[in-house]
């Protein structure tokens, strides 16, 4: 019995170090240093993995430029019911669609939103939905280059030829608990994706995401001072929220951050900037184009609270801190770069 | 000076590592040896070297000075005196005064005929140093992974180098060395109340003995480790302390880049429950 249980123990211990050691990496590593000498502000990445990474996020090849006809799609009678790119070439116009085909529904072709019988038919809710995201990835391309500077999006920097990005968020209250005078979770405790895997809390994005939101909870004082500061679950979701842009990004906090004082400008990577600007525009897409999408969805598009799906960092990113290692695609679609009405 | 009573049975001649007789002497209370002219040759060059590379700083600040390893782009190579060269200097300084006086306190147990306890457990505080500016950078390949001189720009580091893992508290090793730092100091916390309440009687009664102490401990929580064992456990909470952080850090960054909280998706991912 003594050695039964030894024999059994040994057995269990070494299955799981032999599960947890096939995990580990190796050196050689890459390293680069994203700060003063000796700060410890450095980004270490697996080569190898890095590898991996790339060949994940390639930019396809864009088509040869369109032989324009000189004819615009709203003067053309073969197009009717175009609401938004009725002002580029009729050639441009097909070409994008061919394009916005290959990028979203490879699969299923153009009749993933339109019908055939009636290519301008609204009936086809995807195509509805289709019609403001091309809105939308104009206002991204034109208000929002803070944040995307001249690199631009087009629909492959979120949809990598899914007709459902990969990456969306809804909003989330965790799975069923007891409820009454039961221990609430507060919405954490956990291992989840959305926040690294970590036991934060799992829906950061409903807070930090609304309109008006501000990241308000690094201590501005050495010592603490009587005015209350912020709630240990505030700082908990901030922390989710930024681990999930590091882990959307693949980088770590000191790629914008110096850790000594996360809230001081002055001390942080310019990086900082664009990311600000970042959660501001998610902000703008999820309130102003995916919000009005709402009614247009079908239940079965919806998250388990009914809510639209909407963007996060990771949507976009993808894991690359510039989607698609910075390669434009944007550049060969100017249709795409034309600011809305 | 005056020697103490007990003084002359340890005052012996032998036990050398190196040098034979030649240093085998005693200035006042205190053995010299090979490795005690090596300390102190290297602690003064050690120290004459950060005071010249603190006064080619912007401060005199004790806090703010700041003697920083090179710049990753000098790799394992030497750097120039201003840019981390310094750090290098005062780095092998300190390894060579650490070293010789562990091994100045070999000797020490060669003449008292006693075991290498202390050699031993210093060893491990130097193990700890030696992981963090020399193994780990050669892992990385670049000595400007090593932490910097300065008592609150090695605090920067400390937490810039966690946040490189998003969230240090779930490495695992970590995990392990702050459970066994915190052990230490209850377990010191235990034995230091056990020890002053049995030599601090109330007035009027006799000091108590280790008896009385192992009563004490055998009525509260059921075992009493002993007057030896609590030694013992000391030297191993501590130095197991020692030890597993200076392995949280070594495998920060050479075997694992990601965020130390997706370490536990092996867990997560056992085909029991995944």
């Amino acid at each position: 019995m003594k050695y039964g249980l030894a024999f059994i123990a040994v057995i269990v211990g070494s299955l799981l170090t032999i599960a947890m050691m096939v995990h580990w990496e190796r050196p050689p590593m890459a390293s680069t240093q994203l700060g003063p000498r000796g700060v410890g502000m450095v980004w270490t990445q697996n080569p190898r993995t890095k590898a991996i990474l790339k060949s994940k996020n390639i930019a396809p090849e864009s088509d040869p430029p369109a032989q324009l006809s000189g004819i615009k799609v709203k003067d053309s009678p073969d197009y009717q019911n175009v609401k938004v790119l009725g002002d580029i070439d009729v050639e441009e116009f097909n070409r994008l669609m061919g394009a916005i085909t290959n990028w979203i529904a490879p699969d299923e072709g153009c009749t993933y939103c339109h019908n055939p019988e009636n290519m301008a038919d609204d009936g086809l809710y995807t195509k509805v939905v289709a019609r403001r995201m091309l809105q939308m990835t104009r206002q991204i391309n034109t208000m929002w280059t803070p944040h995307v500077q001249q690199t631009g999006v087009t629909c492959y920097t979120c949809h990598r030829g899914n007709p459902v990005p990969a990456n969306i968020w809804f909003k989330n209250d965790g799975p069923p608990h007891a409820e009454g005078m039961s221990a609430s979770r507060q919405g954490e405790g956990l291992a989840s994706k959305s926040v690294g895997m970590t036991s934060l809390p799992y829906d950061p994005f409903t807070t930090l995401l609304a309109k008006g939101a501000q990241i308000r909870v690094d201590g501005t004082t050495a010592l603490p001072t009587d005015r209350p500061g912020a709630s240990i679950h505030d700082t908990e979701v901030t922390y989710g929220l930024m681990i999930h842009m590091s882990e959307a990004l693949g980088v770590n906090c000191t790629f914008c951050h110096n850790s000594r004082q996360f809230a001081s400008w002055s001390e942080s990577r310019p990086q900082r900037v664009p990311a600000w600007h970042g959660l501001r525009m998610v902000t703008d897409l999820n309130e102003t184009f995916m919000a009005s999408l709402q009614g247009t969805f079908p239940k079965n598009r919806l998250g388990p609270s009914g809510d639209v799906a909407k963007v996060n960092c990771a949507t976009c990113h993808q894991g690359v801190n510039k989607p698609l290692y910075g390669v434009s695609m944007a550049k060969d679609y100017p249709e795409l770069r034309i600011a809305n009405p | 000076m005056a020697m103490l009573s007990f003084e002359k049975k340890y005052r012996v001649r032998g036990g050398t590592l190196i040098g034979g007789d030649l240093f085998d002497f005693w200035m006042g209370p205190f053995y010299v040896g090979f490795f005690g002219v090596l300390t102190i040759f290297f602690a003064a060059f050690g120290t004459a070297m950060i005071v010249y590379a603190a006064s080619q700083g912007p401060t005199w600040n004790i806090f703010q000075i700041n003697i920083a390893p090179p710049d990753l782009k000098y790799g394992l190579g030497m750097a120039p005196l201003k840019e981390g060269g310094f750090w290098q200097v005062i780095t092998v300084s300190a390894i060579g005064a650490f070293v010789s006086w562990a091994l100045r306190e070999v000797e020490i147990c060669r003449k008292l005929g006693i075991g290498y306890h202390v050699p031993i457990a210093f060893s491990f505080a130097i193990g700890a140093y030696v992981t963090l500016v020399v193994i780990r950078p050669i892992l990385l390949g670049a000595w400007g992974h090593g932490f910097p001189y300065g008592i609150i720009s090695h605090l920067d580091w400390v937490s810039n180098v966690g946040y490189q893992y998003l969230h240090f508290h779930y490495n695992p090793a970590h995990m392990i060395a702050v459970s066994l730092f915190f052990t230490t100091t209850m377990a010191l916390g235990l034995h230091g109340a056990l020890v002053l309440s049995a030599t601090n009687p109330q007035k009027g009664e006799p000091v108590k003995t280790a008896e009385h102490e192992n009563s004490f401990f055998r009525d509260t929580i059921g075992y009493s480790i002993g007057t030896l064992g609590i030694h013992r456990l000391g030297l191993f909470l501590a130095l197991g302390a020692v030890f597993f952080s200076a392995v949280c850090i070594v495998i920060s960054g050479p075997l694992w880049t990601k965020g130390w909280p997706e370490w536990w998706n092996w867990w997560l991912d056992l085909p029991i429950w995944s």
